[in-house]
């Protein structure tokens, strides 16, 4: 096989990698912009895959464990949502406990389905366009939550620039005693980021559990919540970029593996720093420019609102 | 302050959750009759990860079904490697267990500090190699089931390219694919071997990827030295063959799992036991293969044929008998040098630090 050929495999590779990035990524985004940092994802994405993928060996069906997933990063979620929004909590310290709450709750639900094989979600084929040299495989062989996370961008995009509830989010995210003042439920709109931001989390993490490598294993998700954490920064809190950088550390993960295989003589460890890499220096180059900050970044980011202060 | 109490509470649960996933199991011991011989186990991961822990938790039960008259056992499970792994380790010592099995090998300078701390206590440590007075060391020769699963993938590959998963470069590793591959080659000497290294034991995402990756590079073979079952459901998927690892995965992938290089500590352990009941223990270091049934091969798939299950017994058999040696020569290095000349074989001290590749493996070892 020569080594051209290999493309189609890696981007079909690429993308399916990219999508639990993609899940948390554009669910912590909204939560950051609407002010809050949850630092939780890791947490709510392992809680996610245990209850996503626990339903669905009960049940049989997918969907329903999806739907469950989703609400179970979501439930998660609100306990952060509750602790910060409601009681003041530092929101750092409430998230990092949040993920090392998520590691141990998700083991602890866990240990009856440790072991247990359960099917993949079927590959989309369209006889021609699947089969196409290069990107069939990429493009028109992929699962339903391949697609999903990628549709799921224009749909937040939408959402934060193109419709009023996003802008009044955005808003919040921007100066919540603003906001306020003009009569807008800080809270509420924020607890209902945190939630959506859960949910996100809980379908990247059932990606994981139920549909990339179908079992359940603690700590299944070996960081993923933490790069996705990092994608939102590299993003600069934009939803297309977010799918980029998503893809760009996907496709560094595959490539690196294929390099290795490869036998080619480059330290793998270089490669799998690389996108890490990225993220430091996108962090440099907007910390440059104040302006670009200002722009970008919710002014309100990690800050506490009290309604009578 | 509202504020600051709330955030003691949340760390005091993440703490609470952690001591939970760590204690599980722990000091629940004290509660038996003291005559018997308190046995205490610490394992690196779950029980439940149906591989190296799992294994190690056999061997346990296996003591107390034979001996549970004369014994009682404890467990720690999720032990992380380094500072905590002492305080269990100490734990264990003081609340009266006479024996003491570290089955990881980053436990090896916390229960030597703790050993010096209770000259009464006898440890034994897995896969280490600092003794003292009283602790011995064990392992097992799990080159010797890379060489029969080597044999096989040089008889079942079609396309001539196995896919190899590597989890660290360390020397056990590198023997291992060296051991695979030179199996491998003697049975079809066109093969080659591809490495991937996951810098992981356990990551199922990335072993899955590093799966996917080698297969779309030809591989029809994947062979794994890390432990979650993923690159057998990824094998099995794309409909070709796997092997594998610490455990029988057959369920994770009955039509591509062709075997798996099993650890089986059973035997060894209810030795170890008795000979601390009847006075003989000594702190000696084992080293066991096929031979001592400490490494076995989980049962082949059916869709081998019946001449190369044949093969593969009587490669078992061999090596048993003493009649073939994993590393027989002549051996040579991926430059043509031959390493280990011919009518000798690799000693222990060079299988303990091999750090080169034979002759068919493709890439560099990582430096």
């Amino acid at each position: 096989m020569s080594d051209l050929a290999l493309i189609g495999p890696i981007l079909a590779a690429m993308f399916a990698a990219a999508t639990p990035l993609l899940f948390a990524a554009l669910g912590e985004l909204v939560v950051e912009k609407s002010g809050v940092l949850n630092l939780g994802v890791e947490g709510m994405m392992l809680v996610g895959a245990v209850c996503g993928f626990a339903v669905t060996v009960q049940t049989g069906s997918p969907v329903t464990g999806f739907l469950v997933a989703a609400f179970a990063g979501a439930a998660t979620a609100s306990l952060f949502a509750v602790l910060t929004l409601f009681l003041l909590a530092n929101q750092v310290a409430t998230g990092l406990a949040l993920t090392l709450f998520g590691v141990g709750l998700s083991a602890l639900i866990g240990q009856g389905f440790v072991g247990i094989p359960l099917e993949g979600l079927p590959k989309l084929h369209i006889p021609g366009l699947t089969d196409l040299p290069v990107v069939g495989q990429a493009l028109f062989g992929q699962d339903i939550m391949v697609y999903l996370a990628v549709a799921a961008v224009p749909l937040v995009h939408l959402f934060l620039y193109r419709s009023r509830a996003g802008l009044v989010l955005r808003a919040v995210g921007e100066n919540h005693t603003a906001a306020h003042a003009l009569g807008y439920k800080v809270l509420r709109i924020r607890f209902f980021a945190v939630l959506f931001g859960g949910a996100m989390a809980g379908l990247g993490g059932a990606f994981l559990s139920m549909d990339y490598t179908p079992m359940w294993a603690e700590n299944m998700t070996s960081g993923r919540g933490w790069i996705a954490l990092a994608l939102v920064v590299f993003a600069t809190w934009k939803p297309v970029r977010a799918m980029l950088g998503a893809w760009l550390f996907g496709g560094v993960t595959i490539l690196q593996l294929h390099v290795q295989g490869l036998g080619i003589d480059v330290p793998s460890q270089l490669l799998s720093m690389l996108p890490y890499l990225a993220t430091v220096l996108v962090l440099v180059l907007i910390s440059r420019d104040v302006a670009r900050i200002r722009l970008n970044a919710p002014a309100c980011l990690g800050k506490l609102f009290h309604p009578d202060a | 302050m509202n504020r600051r109490t709330m955030g003691k509470t949340v760390l005091g649960l993440a703490g609470a959750a952690i001591a939970l996933s760590v204690g599980l199991g722990a000091g629940m011991g004290s509660a038996f009759a003291q005559e018997k011989l308190k046995v205490g186990f610490v394992y690196v991961g779950p029980v439940s990860d149906h591989g190296y822990s799992y294994q190690h938790d056999q061997g346990r039960l296996a003591v107390e079904k034979a001996l549970g008259d004369k014994v009682t056992t404890t467990f720690v499970e999720n032990v992380p490697e380094g500072a905590d792994a002492e305080r269990v380790i100490e734990q264990l010592a003081a609340s009266g267990h006479k024996l003491i099995f570290t089955t990881s090998f980053g436990f090896m300078n916390p229960t030597l500090k703790v050993a010096k701390r209770h000259p009464d206590v006898k440890f034994e440590h897995a896969t280490g190699y600092k003794r003292a007075e009283n602790v011995a060391t064990y392992s097992g020769r799990f080159y010797e089931g890379r060489t029969v699963v080597g044999a096989i993938a040089g008889k079942m590959t079609k396309s001539n390219i196995i896919g190899y998963i590597g989890s660290y470069p360390i020397p056990e590793v590198v023997g291992g694919i060296n051991a695979f591959t030179i199996a491998l080659r003697e049975q079809n000497p066109k093969a080659e071997v591809r490495v991937v290294w996951v810098n992981s034991w356990y990551d199922p995402g990335k072993e899955a990827e590093a799966a996917k990756a080698l297969i779309d590079q030809g591989a029809d073979i994947i062979v794994q030295h890390t432990d979650s079952p993923a690159p057998i459901q990824t094998a099995q998927e794309r409909g070709l063959w796997s092997v594998g690892q610490s455990s029988d995965m057959t369920r994770f992938g009955p039509k591509s799992h062709l075997t798996a290089i099993v650890e089986d500590w059973n035997g060894y352990y209810v030795d170890r036991v008795k000979a601390v009941l009847d006075g003989s223990w000594k702190p000696i270091d084992t080293w066991g293969g096929i031979s001592t049934g400490m490494v076995e091969l989980a049962p082949y798939n059916p869709a081998i044929p019946a001449d190369v299950v044949k093969m593969a017994d009587q490669i078992k058999a061999d090596i048993v008998s003493g009649k073939r040696h994993s590393f027989q020569g002549p051996v040579k290095d991926q430059s043509g040098k031959v390493v280990i000349p011919e009518g000798k074989s690799a000693t222990d001290e060079q299988i303990l630090k091999m750090d080169w590749y034979v002759e068919g493996v493709q890439g560099k070892v990582p430096k």
